[in-house]
Order: structure tokens, then sequence, then C-alpha cells
């Protein structure tokens, strides 16, 4: 595999990890733009944005992008997450030019007023189905516990009044603002030239608005905190909890990675023989999550609400032991084996790499091949994890539940 | 075009291995299909192969649970288990250089689990944990209920179990479903990616040659009639499931079938995606597929929707699922071939989905179909012979099934 970028002089970044012997191509533009970058006011206009990226421009209207993507057997979509919304495909490379001039209109919507109005019932219809689904609800509740006040703390799809009230005005205003060249990295990997990569990006990239309108990476300070959300008719609860760990550019994020599965993992890990083999939880995780300036653990426990006091009390004490005894060598050695089947296996296809090699740029400016993973991998041991954990002990600080509780005491 | 070497050998026990090399990996997939599915479940013991599949991991040959896991983890293998209607599935995926250390751990867990019956009552927890979270996810527990609704019983009854059955299953109970159930006959070991074809066959014959046959065991097959029904719940969406006839993966219209259904649901630009949420913004998830067991397929359909919108999203969708008998554009059917074809050749960069997909195939046709015999068959299907399909098999006697605040109308 072999990796090029470089920089357009609209300032667009392109990175592409190449492979000759792929059966297929995939592309994305990351855009650096998420909930974080939203004002209270235009809560959810992030996500309703990248929605709207599929109703096409002046030449392309929403019909021909649904038809002319699956005339090419794309595979594709688009997410958003608190700070990036992410555009990708994955086809045959035969169908790679006329993909990439498709995908590349997305970034840049008319925004039409008609077709504003009829998907603000769709985004209307995607928050009633996230209700409904309580490990979201408890999800997000838990984000705002653990940042309130910071823009980590918006949430992505915004609430049924906020999306009411958006107008496509407000939305053209974020777009323009968010949405240019110098904020926007595409990433290409598998079977392609670099020459058609650069080609390709010129011919339809190279007129994108310059600019690149950064962004606040105020520093969070979370305080204890809890919020209880009471379903009566109910029957399991939901428990999520975060606490700080490493931010996206931290040194210690392997580490962190590699201690979140082995305290953490759905299967083999600490919590999982205390909690979920015993059967007296149906699932207790803890995943490290890594953001542009913060970073968080975050604890998820489901179980029967009259358990919920001593499971998270049995958390607390195992939290406690790995932040004074830290893990063991069998430990460290079998998490790495682990985590390294997962890069590899997930690396095999061009767009299981995709993701990681927009990401690490948009992040960090860095080209990480499989092989750079896996000896950052290896480089972690018992006494990287035990700095770690020094500054960054595993905590349950913020709390959000949901489920027939209607209080939650938490030792 | 598409270069595939598969192999399948069937042992003196009834055990059929199917290999797949692939040239450009480095990792190894498996499945294994016995046949020892939720249909073989007691009568009143509806969960008996989920809370076997539950115990089978914790301790085989000389490993007790935790030593059996550590010794998975090490190998790095990503696995999942879990029964189904008619099998229980063990599958994992890991480096190919590791899969001879695999392949000897999982015919520890096939042919000499534990069963501690120390772990029963922990077992049975960790099923009932599950049951009951579905309780609270409205959508998957409508498409529970929609399957019990479409299959007679066993065919439809929830493959996780269910909460009223659960208190009845003893440790015996398990141990009985174990051994009726585990053999070599009509067990499918499929695997595929990065290893030495003939070193593996060598080995599974070590490993499973001497697994003793056991008489098969028939499942009767019954009716089912359609109904209308509706579950109260105090949800934020009303939850829709549609399910009416169609056909198994065996039979010679299954093609037609597939066409049909991705016409109405492959593809953002498919029918029901363009017509009950580009154009109406009705709901957000909208779909339709086809479920196969081996006898029997029908066709699936799930929409979410806010309850006062709920009516016109059961009426625009069933009149979709309708209005395909008026006729089919070439260009739809030209966007399923494309999206197929796709599909098909970027299966070969997942060896997970080979190994799937070869077992799949042994079960349902007695062979495995090479890619290129599926592009082929997809290539030759014309609008007629997808017509012609939906005309035998048209979208009436209609099974639907409603989970939320308020109870809908049928559509007429």
């Amino acid at each position: 595999m072999q990796f090029h970028q470089t920089r357009l002089p609209n300032g667009l970044q392109i990175v592409a990890e190449l492979n000759p012997r792929a059966y297929s191509v995939s592309l994305g533009f990351m855009v650096n733009a998420g909930s974080r970058d939203e004002t209270a006011d235009a809560s959810g206009v992030s996500h309703f944005l990248e929605h709207m990226a599929f109703k096409g421009n002046d030449r392309y209207t929403a019909d021909d992008v649904n038809r002319i993507f699956d005339e090419l057997g794309a595979k594709y979509n688009a997410y958003t997450s608190e700070e990036v919304t992410f555009y990708h495909a994955a086809v045959l490379p035969e169908y790679l030019p006329r993909t990439f001039e498709l995908l590349s209109i997305l970034p840049f919507p008319s925004l039409r007023q008609e077709d504003f109005d009829v998907e603000k019932k769709v985004i209307l219809e995607e928050i009633g189905m996230y209700q409904d689904q309580p490990n979201w609800v408890a999800f997000e509740a838990v984000m705002q516990q653990f940042f309130r006040g910071h823009p980590l703390g918006n949430s992505i799809l915004g609430t049924s009044d906020s999306i009411t009230a958006l107008t496509s005005e407000q939305m053209r205003a974020y777009h323009a603002q968010r949405y240019r060249a110098g904020n926007i990295v595409l990433a290409v990997t598998g079977n392609t030239t670099w020459d058609e990569v650069q080609r390709l990006a010129e011919t339809y990239c190279g007129k994108w608005p310059e600019g690149s309108p950064g962004r606040q990476t105020p520093a969070n300070r979370p305080a204890p905190a809890q919020r209880v959300i009471t379903k009566a008719d109910s029957v399991q609860q939901q428990v999520a909890q975060m606490a700080p760990a490493p931010s996206a550019v931290d040194p210690h994020r392997f580490a962190a990675e590699l201690l979140s599965v082995i305290v953490g993992d759905h299967g083999g890990s600490r919590l999982y023989w205390d909690l979920v083999d015993t059967g007296d939880a149906e699932g207790a995780d803890l995943g490290y999550h890594e953001y542009h300036g913060s970073g968080a653990w975050m604890t998820y426990l489901t179980c029967a609400p009259e358990d919920v006091a001593r499971n998270l009390a049995r958390i607390h004490e195992i939290y406690d032991e790995v932040n004074c005894n830290g893990v063991t060598e069998t430990e460290v050695q079998q998490a790495k084996s682990k985590v390294a089947s997962r890069v590899v296996l997930r690396g095999e296809r061009p767009k299981g790499r995709l993701g990681s090699l927009a990401g690490n740029w948009v992040y960090r400016q860095e080209y990480r091949s499989i092989e750079d993973d896996l000896s950052d991998l290896r480089s972690v041991t018992v006494e990287s994890i035990r700095k770690l954990l020094d500054e960054f002990p595993l905590a349950q600080l913020s709390t959000a539940t949901v489920g027939p509780l209607e209080a939650l005491t938490v030792s | 075009m598409l270069d595939q070497t598969i192999r399948t050998h069937v042992f003196e026990n009834g055990l059929t291995l199917l290999l797949e090399p692939m040239p450009d990996v480095q990792s190894a997939a498996f499945t294994v299909l016995v046949p020892a599915g939720s249909i073989y479940d007691p009568p009143h013991g509806n969960g008996t192969s989920t809370l076997l599949c539950e115990m089978m991991s914790r301790g085989a040959g000389d490993r007790d649970s935790r030593q059996l896991s550590a010794a998975l983890d090490t190998l790095g293998v990503q696995r999942s288990e879990g029964s189904g209607p008619s099998h229980m599935s063990f599958s994992g995926a890991t480096l190919g250089d590791n899969l001879v250390d695999t392949l000897t751990l999982y015919a520890d867990i096939l042919l000499r689990p534990q069963l501690p019956e120390d772990e029963f009552e922990a077992a049975k927890a960790s099923v009932e944990q599950t049951l009951r979270s579905t309780e609270d996810e409205p959508r998957q527990k409508l498409l529970q209920e929609l399957r019990r609704k479409t299959y007679p019983a066993p065919w439809g009854l929830p493959s996780d179990g269910s909460l009223d059955d659960l208190p009845n299953i003893t440790p015996e109970w398990v141990r009985r479903h174990y051994d009726r159930c585990f053999r070599p006959n009509n067990t499918i070991v499929a695997i595929a990616g990065r290893f030495n074809p003939k070193l593996i066959q060598a080995q599974i014959e070590d490993l499973l040659g001497g697994w003793h046959i056991a008489p098969q065991l028939d499942v009767p097959i019954g009716e089912s009639v359609p109904v209308f029904e509706h579950i109260e719940h105090e949800s934020t969406q009303t939850h829709i499931g549609i399910s009416y006839p169609s056909v198994p993966y065996n039979h010679p219209d299954y093609f037609a079938a597939w066409a049909a259904v991705s016409v109405l649901s492959g593809g953002s630009s498919s029918r029901l995606f363009t017509e009950v949420r580009e154009k109406r913004g009705l709901c957000y998830s909208v779909s339709a597929s086809l479920s196969t067991l081996k006898h029997d397929g029908r066709v699936m359909c799930y929409a979410g929707t806010t309850a006062e919108r709920a009516q016109e999203t059961l009426d625009v969708t069933v009149a979709e699922l309708r209005r395909i008998a008026d006729g089919i554009q070439e260009d739809e059917l030209d966007r399923c071939k494309a999206r197929a074809k796709s599909s098909l050749i970027m299966a070969q960069e997942s060896t997970s989905s080979r190994s799937s997909s070869m077992a799949s195939d042994w079960h349902h046709l007695g062979r495995v179909t090479t890619l290129d015999e599926i592009r082929d068959r997809i290539e030759a299907l014309t609008v007629d012979t997808v017509l012609d399909y939906v005309h035998r098999y048209p979208a009436n006697n209609l099974t639907i099934l409603t989970l939320g605040p308020e109870r809908l109308k049928m559509p007429s």
C-alpha cells in the first residue's frame, strides 16, 4: 500500500492509501463540521445539513443523486458526529470518476426550500426513532452532563423544537462558514492511481471556496453531575457515566484504548467477568472516546433497575482496584492480540481503511499505516498504562440514567 | 472473471467442509452451522437452544470458561455465537496464521463443552437480561412479534427465547438439547481466507472425523394465517411490520423475488425510500427484505413513524407493495443489477462474508454457488420474469402488526 498526500491551492487536503490489488476503491470527504460548531439557536443544523447534501445542486436533483449512485452500484452514506461530517462511497474501480463527480457535489448542495421542508419531517422522525432507543437517550444525556457548558455537550440531532424552528437561512449561514476547502479532507483508499485522484480532485473540487474557519477547543471542566430520566413502563435501566480521559492528540491514547479493552471490552474484560458473565447485567462496558482537545471514559451499564446500585458499586470497586494496582502483563498481552487482530481485519477492505485514513489526517495531520498502529500498540506496557492511570484515573463522574427508577443512589 | 476456488468435502460422518482460499487477505474466517436451533426447543422450553449456546463457551475440553476465553483472545479471534431457527452458529475471524490453533479450540467447544451446572443460573440470568432489554426496544420487539405471526410455530418462535418459557428450562433440558442436536450429519463448516486447504482439510478430518452420527430430527411445518394486530406500547413512534408470501432461497423464482424486493427497497432510488421517505417525509426508516427459511420465504417490511403520520405511512407503504404489479421500468431493474454486481465483487474482500455465504448456500441448496453463477443469474433477469413472479406472489394476504400508542386501520 502506498501513501500520497497533497493540498490544492484552495486548501483542500488530499490523502490516499492506494492498493492496486484491491477489488474496490473508497473515497470520502471529511468536513470539520459537527454539533460542537453550532450555536444554541441552530442546534442540529450540522446533521440536518448532511441530509440536505443528498438533495443535489443546480445540475442534479435529489432524485438524480439517489438514482445515479444506485446506477453505479455505489455503497454510499454519510454521518455526522460532534466534530465531523463524513460523506463516503465505495465502488468498483471503473466507476470511480462518475462516483467522484457525484460525491463532490454533496458538500455544496443548493439547499432548496421545498427540499428543506420535506427533509425537516424526516429529521423529526429520526429524532423520534432515537427517542425509542433508551441507550441513545442515555448517551446523549450523559454527554450533556459531562460537557455541560462546553460545545461537545451539544446534541447531534438537535431537539424537535430546535429543528422545527430552524430556517434554511440559518443553514446557509452555517454552511457558508464551515464548508470551505481548507476545512475539508478528501481521503481515497484502494484500487486507483495517484494521478487519477489528483486529476479528479482538481476537476471537481478546484473551485471550492477557500478558507478554514478553525474551531475553539476550550478545556472541559466537568463537575460531578447526575440526570435521571424516568420511563415508568421500561423494563431495564440504562446507565451511562463519563470521566476525563486523554484527548485525540495525547500520546496516552494507545494506552487508553488498550486499557478500555482490558477493563471494559464486551467480552473477556474485568467488567464482563464480574457483571455480565454472572448475569448481573445485560451489558457493562468501558469505552474510550477521543475528541479535539478532550477525551472521555464512557461507562455503560444495562441491568434490572433493582440491581443498579449494587452494580455501580461493583464497577466502582473494579475501577478503584485498577487505579490503585494497575493491570497485569497477561492482560496487556491478551488485549494487544485482540486489538491487533481488529486492526488487521478492519484494514483488509478499502472501506475499512477510509475512516481511519481521513480521521488521522483531520485530527492529527498524520498518516498512520496499519503497521504504525500495530507498532504503537506493541509499545504499550504495564508501566505506560500506570502513567495513564495516574493522569486519567477511571471514574464515574457524570451520570445519566434512563428507565423505571425515579432516583439513583450512587455511593 | 471472479477468480474463486471452492473446495467441498463431505466426511463419512456427514459433516460438510467448505473451503475458499482467498489470495489477497491475511485473515481467515469460519462459520460453523450445527442443526441445533430453536425449532428443536422442547415444548414450553422456547429459549433452550439459546441457553445452550450461552453455556457452550463456558468451558470446553480441559479449559474452564476463563481459560477458553483467554485462549481465544490470545489468538485474536473475533467471534460470535448465536441460535437461529434451524441452526446454532459459531463464527469468527482471525489472522490466517492462527487458524489451525483456533479450529482446535472450536473442536473442543463443539465436541467437549463442559456445560458446567454451577454456571447454569448465571447463563440463564444472562439470557433473561437480553430478553428484558428487547422489551425496551420497540423496533426489535415488533420485528420479533411479526416473525412469530408470519411463520407457524416452532419456525416463528423467537430464537432468543421468551420470558414466559425461560423459568421452565432446567440444566437437564439444556444437556438433552446438546445430546439430541449436536451431530456431524448436517453440520456445515465453512472457512474462507488465507490458509493451506490441504492442511486444513486434514486437520478437520482429524478433529471432527470421529464425531458420531446421530438421527436427524424432523420438525413439522404448519400453516399460518394472515392477521392484522396491534400491540399497545408507550413509544414515541408507531412501528409498523408487514409480511406476505414469497419463495425460499432454493426456489427457481428466488432471484426474481430478490429483484422485486430490490425494486421496492434496494438503494435510495428504490420505491419505498422514494415514495415514503423522500417525497412525503413520513419516516426515517422504511425497508423491505426477503426472509428465507429452507422451505418457506416471505417479504418482510418495516417502517417507523410518529403516531399522527402512522396511518398515512401504512397506506402509502401498502400501496407501493401492490403498485409493483402494475409494472417495473427497465432502468429500475438495471440499477438492482448494478448494485448486485458491485456487492458480489466486493464480497471477495471479506473473508467473513464468504464463509457465511458458503455455509448458508450449503444449508439451502446442498452446494455452494460461485459469485459468477449468481451474477449470471441476476444478469439473466428481465422485467418480464420479475413481473411474472410478482403476479404469482402479489402483496395480498398481508400480515400487518403495529406497535405504538394507537391502533391503525387496515389499508383498503
